[in-house]
């Protein structure tokens, strides 16, 4: 658990970060999405001190950062960047056992753990031998995330961890994101300003400007609920799209008339996959049918274009609640 | 050149490593200064500029000017060249470091850190490694610098190739020249090319580096220790190059009163101060030498008469005398014009700084025309007579006196071309015709020019005219050039002690010095 309290830092006499105070449960995800210069960043990077804050507190379960050895610290904070910052002069092996070298692990404790990360990423174990220049992108992406988890920390501090990534490679990480087991202990603070992956990602997105939260919610409540102009900015033309890929097919159960199995069958889907993106793209389909099932068997079926108008109905009423 | 190789192979091979040995411990303690001072000048930007700004500096000072600042406190030899080559490297090791150490992506430093390295292990696990290829390219080029600035330390009496380089310089012979620089670039390129291997992998490996310095610094001691006789004697000599190589100099000095003795290649103008500062004991100077008397040395009898009567007078080609017609007799009127005394004490007022050479030569023309000019016509349209000197201050001080006395006495105006390093030099431009007139003396051009048997130069020793009489009719037939009549002091050389030093070991002539010595060697 990471909470923030009243948490303040000056540069040039001006607020960056401007009296923020934050909770994040144990095991959650919360994203910190802003544009450029909206402190996100800055406010990252207080909780490992690279950065001090000029007043509050930053209590980490229970026990206040400020009081701790810094190097010990962030011995138990994982922390990933953009730019990776892999040394260079390492092997991709030395590289992840960054901390347990600082730590002081027996060798073999940490070469066992390099091979655990790098089959976790999904690397081959060749790779350890390799140095950095040698690996494409998205593997030194990769093996930033593993040096980060090397050490068993409680916390991951991700600053833009797949911004330089092309798109393709980047939803794959993302996907290892949300569900690789190594991540699901573990608490999460994620910048970003790619609202896609703010609600992608985060079990809960704070929207920050000048240096403020302006709203903490859910990405369904941002979505459905919000009224703030700033959120509709970062949504903009996205927001239909982010909607359907939102929605759960378990939640709209309620809205959707069954059919009988009478038409041609177009899609399997389970209850719990979010289908909307797809439905949607059936321009031609309505009258082709979507077979149900969930993890007791089948549920029914449905037409495309009742699936279509459950969805407008779960909308509108998610909308006035 | 390939027999001079042959003959020298010894001598250069101890050059070589003395070079190499003077090069190998000044970048030695550059890499140990100078990475410690870029490491720590990466903690403070203002301090970093000041002293990349100092050491800058020190690197544009002409590198015989850091040799000859350092004499007053270090003396000569070794220590100061070590000092001043030390202060060469510094700049590219200094600024290479810090620059190599600034220059590292802030993103690594940032993971490193938020890693939780503290910055002791920020800079010797992350920031020194990546660094070292950049850190190593400065060594690269000092080590280049050095090589080439070491030729210099020859000049106070620090050996390596230079000495070859200068001797060759001085007597004008090319092969010698090469003896010394040929192995001087070999061995830069050598050492610029170990270092790349060694640079490739040096993150990965950097023991072949401290292996490869420590041998090269401790390897000379180890040899100059097997291959060096004990100075048992505790006297050393001092010598200008010309001297140590020149027929009638050391060589045959030590062959005719069989005097063994170590010595020094000095530079010319040291050579007194480095004698009255006790670095040497013994030197080869000149009897006019104003610092003789100011420094209290004492100059030994010549009691075999090994070192003829070096009477100076203008030399000059005979088809000059033709073109300028006046120049004959205007210089004729010089003999015997100028006493010894009076040019010892302008050589002093100069060394001394009390004089200029101008000042020094405006004085002997008013002394030697009494201040009534002979001639004073109006400038002919001839071609200016150029004339040289030697370089030091006798010969400049002659030099500009003849310019100053040819345009007072003759329609002529001239030019100077001051300073060469080294008889033979002066004497081969003077052969081509672009020197028309310089200060020479009759010893010199007996033995340089001349050449005559040892039996013709001993039955001339004893008498002055003799020698001026033979020595210009030799030098008519071979090179259609004469001297003048003489100014009519003698400036001979002679070997010089400390007066204080030779009082105490009884010492008044060279048989003297040498029985002294051989005392040792039963």
């Amino acid at each position: 658990m990471v909470e923030l309290v009243n948490i303040t830092k000056l540069y040039h006499k001006k607020p960056v970060v401007n009296d923020v105070s934050l909770l994040v449960p144990k095991g959650q995800t919360l994203v910190l999405l802003g544009k450029s210069g909206s402190g996100k960043t800055t406010l990252l990077k207080m909780i490992n001190r690279l950065i001090e804050p000029d007043e509050g507190n930053i209590l980490i379960d229970g026990e206040n950062i400020a009081n701790r050895s810094v190097e010990e610290l962030r011995r138990n904070i994982g922390y990933v960047i953009q730019a990776i910052g892999l040394f260079p002069h390492w092997t991709v092996a030395q590289n992840i056992a960054t901390v347990p070298a600082l730590i002081g692990w027996p060798k073999n404790k940490t070469s066992s753990r390099v091979s655990e990360l790098l089959e976790q990423m999904g690397l081959p174990p060749r790779f350890a031998s390799r140095y950095p220049h040698e690996l494409s992108g998205g593997q030194q992406q990769r093996i930033g995330v593993a040096r980060a988890l090397a050490g068993n920390p409680s916390l991951l501090l991700m600053d833009e961890p797949f911004g330089a990534l092309d798109p393709i490679i980047r939803k794959e990480i993302q996907s290892d994101f949300q569900h690789l087991s190594i991540f699901k202990e573990m608490t999460k603070i994620v910048v970003t300003h790619d609202v896609k992956e703010a609600f992608y990602l985060g079990d809960e997105v704070a929207l920050i400007d000048e240096g403020k939260i302006i709203e903490k919610a859910t990405p369904r409540n941002f979505l459905f609920n919000s009224t703030s102009n700033l959120i509709k900015g970062f949504i903009g033309e996205d927001a239909w799209s982010l909607k359907l890929s939102q929605v759960a097919l378990s939640e709209v159960i309620s809205f959707l008339a069954f059919a009988k199995d009478s038409a041609e069958e177009v899609l399997i889907c389970h209850t719990d996959e979010k289908p909307f993106s797809r439905i949607f793209s059936m321009v031609n389909s309505d009258q082709q049918q979507v077979k149900i099932i969930d993890d007791s068997g089948l549920v029914g079926h449905a037409f495309v274009g009742d699936l279509k108008a459950s969805f407008l109905k779960f909308e509108s009423q998610l909308a006035a609640d | 050149m390939i027999e001079f190789l042959k003959e020298n192979i010894g001598e250069i091979g101890d050059q070589a490593m003395e070079h190499l040995w003077l090069s190998g411990i000044s970048i030695f303690l550059s890499c140990v200064a100078g990475i410690s001072l870029g490491l720590g000048l990466t903690r403070s930007q203002k301090l970093a500029g000041f002293f990349i700004g100092v050491t800058g500096v020190m690197q544009t000072i002409p590198s015989l000017a850091m040799l000859g600042f350092f004499i007053p406190f270090l003396g000569i030899g070794k220590l100061p060249a070590i000092v001043a080559l030390f202060l060469y490297a510094l700049l590219p090791i200094v600024r290479n470091t810090y620059t190599g150490i600034q220059n590292i992506d802030a993103n690594i430093r940032e993971a490193a850190v938020a890693m939780g390295m503290t910055r002791y292990q920020l800079l010797m696990k992350v920031e020194f490694p990546l660094a070292l290829p950049v850190i190593f390219a400065g060594i690269r080029t000092a080590t280049v610098i050095n090589v080439g600035v070491a030729t210099l330390c020859a000049l106070i009496g620090a050996g390596g190739l230079g000495e070859f380089i200068f001797r060759g310089i001085t007597l004008n012979s090319t092969s010698m020249i090469l003896a010394g620089a040929i192995p001087a670039s070999l061995l830069a390129i050598s050492l610029d090319y170990a270092l790349s291997l060694v640079q490739k992998n040096v993150r990965k490996r950097l023991w072949p580096f401290i292996a490869g310095m420590a041998i090269v610094v401790s390897i000379y001691p180890v040899w100059a220790s097997l291959s060096q006789t004990n100075n048992k004697v505790g006297l050393v000599a001092g010598f200008n190059s010309e001297f140590m190589n020149r027929a009638d100099g050391w060589l045959g000095l030590s062959e005719a009163y069989d005097l063994q003795l170590p010595a020094v290649e000095l530079e010319i103008t040291l050579m007194y101060e480095a004698l009255k500062n006790q670095e040497v004991d013994v030197i080869a100077g000149f009897t006019t030498d104003g610092r003789i008397q100011s420094y209290n040395l004492r100059v030994l009898e010549d009691d075999l008469h090994y070192f003829p009567p070096y009477y100076a007078a203008p030399i000059v080609k005979l088809a000059t005398l033709k073109e300028y017609p006046l120049l004959e007799a205007s210089l004729e009127k010089l003999e015997g014009k100028i006493p010894k005394e009076l040019i010892a004490y302008l050589n002093l007022k100069v060394d001394q700084h009390e004089f200029t050479i101008e000042q020094a030569a405006d004085s002997l023309l008013s002394a030697v025309t009494k201040g009534v000019f002979v001639n004073n016509r109006s400038a002919s349209g001839k071609e200016r007579l150029v004339i040289g000197s030697k370089a030091f201050t006798e010969s400049y001080i002659l030099a500009a006196f003849l310019s100053r006395y040819i345009e007072a006495t003759t329609s002529y105006r001239t030019d100077l071309k001051l300073g060469f390093g080294g008889t033979k030099l002066l004497f081969d431009a003077f052969l081509s015709g672009d020197i028309k007139l310089y200060p020479e003396y009759t010893g010199t051009a007996l033995l340089v020019f001349v050449q005559p048997d040892k039996t013709v130069i001993d039955s001339l020793l004893q008498s002055p005219e003799k020698i001026h009489t033979f020595t210009n009719r030799e030098l008519k037939e071979d090179f259609g050039v004469v001297m003048l009549p003489s100014f009519g002091f003698n400036n001979t050389t002679a070997m010089m002690m400390r007066e204080e030093l030779a009082n105490q070991l009884g010492i008044v002539s060279i048989s003297d010095l040498k029985n002294y010595i051989n005392r040792f060697d039963q």
